[in-house]
């Protein structure tokens, strides 16, 4: 194998190998990285991954299209539900269907909940790593906030599958609303303090600025997407350039860096918590009642007390769940604005009950696939610095 | 549109092409795919977003090597297809795409399609020895022989069963 291979090593004198991970304190997740150093400077570094493969798509293969919404929790388990909205827009979009205003607005809501719990834990984590300790405390009592909202919401902090085929899977509880309200003050409250302790600090902006330095168009060559390429000065973002859930009718801006440094990708990051919580806000304010779901009794499950006192009620859930979806035979690319970039699923239907072939390109295998680039010359505690702000996720990037 | 402009400069390059839900896919022979994707670039196609296959056993050439394209000034996207029979290979676009790296090692890895002129075409999930590739439909989804270790060298304790 090439990970033995590779720390047999014959080297000389002056170099030397060191492991991180695959289980290692900022390695987030099984994943590890063979570093091969002469004094503190880099000299190679070989990722390796394929520590949490479960073969996603293969399983996707063997489930029927509802099934597979617990697998996409998995992907990137810090921000599940954007996964999980991601999935059934793609699904959608193979169906023709288009989920009632109330379960989009319901949907923009979570996923932007989902993006402000998932930039927390990769700028506070980050911070972690680099030794600014008290930040990350301030914003993860936000992220366990954040995580009630998602079990008030779904009944799950972490595994949501909230979302169904063409709706979700149940409204929010009246609490909810208030709830959220109040976590928008404190949340607001706590990335001032935040920023108070981070981007004003001397030690914070040298240990992060010209680190991971990137150009656009190095940025585009290697398939960046989500806050990296923002911070590297291109402005696409997938819910402006190609507005999904009713974007367009937001109001919210795009921050934009300039040298893609870590600096700069924490800069992103902070302020595209703050604009997502002005999205929430003005869902909010608009939230109207009305269906979760369609009214397909060929894609949404019927009501239980329908099931249970209505011939064709109950014939239509047998069907459902027998023989699954009526699904016309095709092929479709839909993407999402991941907490991390473009979350991207294709889906091949031959017209069956389960997907033929159901592809999941994860926003952080590109951009990890550029690490040596990246940390090449630099120190080693620099490599630690790069890891934490490209928010890989092994779940995601190993699927 | 895109494949005007292919058809225009690039007669007779694609074989195949639909319109589904939207989503414009052409298809086109390995041979001409190199011709293809530098005129892709030229006309603004320079992110690409994603490599993947798709295998159809029952059919001759037996898979297709799907690529994903984003035109970043005008939003358009579009997907190529290149069928290529087991055991063929298919030109990388690793040394124009760095992105093209990872993802051809990817479908290396799980489909087991070469890509020629590749700098480093190792396995990315499984590891080195690990016989067959996953995402074929005729590899079993409970891992088959792969994961009972009878007659496969393990990565570890000299690829022999201990007990």
């Amino acid at each position: 194998m090439d990970s033995i291979d590779l720390s047999q090593l014959k080297l000389d004198g002056d170099r030397m190998l060191v492991n991180m991970g695959p289980s290692h304190p900022t390695t987030h997740g099984t994943l590890r990285i063979v570093l091969e150093l002469e004094g503190e400077t880099i000299t190679r570094a070989i990722p390796e991954m394929g520590y949490l493969h479960r073969g996603v798509e293969k399983l996707g293969e063997s489930l029927s299209y509802q099934q597979f919404i617990p697998l996409t929790d998995r992907l990137n388990y810090c921000s599940s539900l954007m996964n999980n909205v991601g999935y059934t827009l793609a699904v959608e979009k193979l169906l023709g269907i288009e989920a009632p205003p109330r379960a989009q607005q319901i949907r923009v809501l979570v996923s932007e909940l989902a993006r402000v719990a998932d930039h927390i834990v990769c700028v506070g984590v980050n911070a972690v790593d680099i030794g600014a300790f008290t930040a990350f405390l301030y914003l993860f009592k936000q992220r366990e906030s954040a995580y009630d909202l998602f079990e008030l919401a779904s009944g799950q902090r972490l595994h949501t599958s909230f979302t169904r085929i063409g709706g979700l899977f149940r409204d929010l509880p009246e609490s909810f609303v208030p709830k959220t309200e109040q976590f928008l003050v404190e949340c607001t409250a706590a990335i001032d303090e935040v920023e108070a302790l981070l981007t004003h600090n001397p030690i914070w902006r040298d240990r992060t600025a010209g680190v991971g330095v990137i150009t656009a168009e190095e940025a585009v060559n290697w398939g960046y997407t989500g806050p990296c390429l923002r911070a590297a000065g291109v402005p696409q973002d997938l819910r402006k350039s190609q507005p999904y859930l009713g974007y367009e009718t937001y109001d919210f801006d795009i921050p934009v860096g300039t040298t893609g440094d870590v600096w700069d990708r924490y800069l992103v990051r902070v302020e595209e918590i703050r604009q997502s919580l002005r999205i929430i806000r003005q869902v909010l304010d608009r939230l109207e009642p009305g269906p979760i779901i369609v009214d397909d009794p060929k894609v949404a499950l019927p009501t239980k007390d329908k099931v249970y006192n209505r011939m064709e009620s109950l014939i239509h859930h047998f069907k459902l769940i027998m023989h699954g979806m009526e699904m016309p035979v095709g092929e479709v690319y839909s993407a999402t604005e991941a907490a991390n970039g473009e979350l991207g699923f294709y889906i091949v239907s031959d017209g069956g009950k389960n997907p033929y072939r159901i592809r999941v390109r994860p926003p952080c295998l590109p951009i990890f696939s550029s690490f040596e680039d990246q940390v090449k010359g630099g120190l080693i505690a620099d490599a630690v610095a790069v890891l934490g702000a490209m928010n890989v996720i092994a779940g995601e990037l190993d699927r | 549109m895109i494949t005007e402009h292919i058809d225009a400069q690039l007669p007779d390059a694609i074989t195949d092409r639909h319109d589904f839900r939207g989503d414009q896919t052409i298809v086109i022979g390995a041979a001409s795919l190199l011709p293809v994707v530098d005129l892709l670039h030229r006309e603004g196609f320079q992110f690409l977003v994603d490599i993947t296959a798709v295998d159809w056993p029952e059919r001759e050439p037996r898979f297709d090597v799907v690529y994903h394209w984003l035109n970043m000034a005008s939003q358009e996207r579009l997907r190529v297809k290149v069928p290529v029979a087991d055991g063929a290979s298919v030109p990388t676009l690793a040394l124009q795409f760095k992105t093209a790296n990872w993802f051809e090692r990817e479908v290396f890895d799980l489909f087991g399609i070469s890509f020629s002129g590749h700098p480093d075409l190792r396995r990315l999930l499984m590891w080195q020895d690990f016989p067959g590739h996953p995402l074929r439909k005729d590899f079993p989804l409970d891992g088959g022989d792969a994961f009972c270790m009878e007659g496969c060298t393990a990565p570890y304790n000299n690829g022999e069963r201990r007990g």
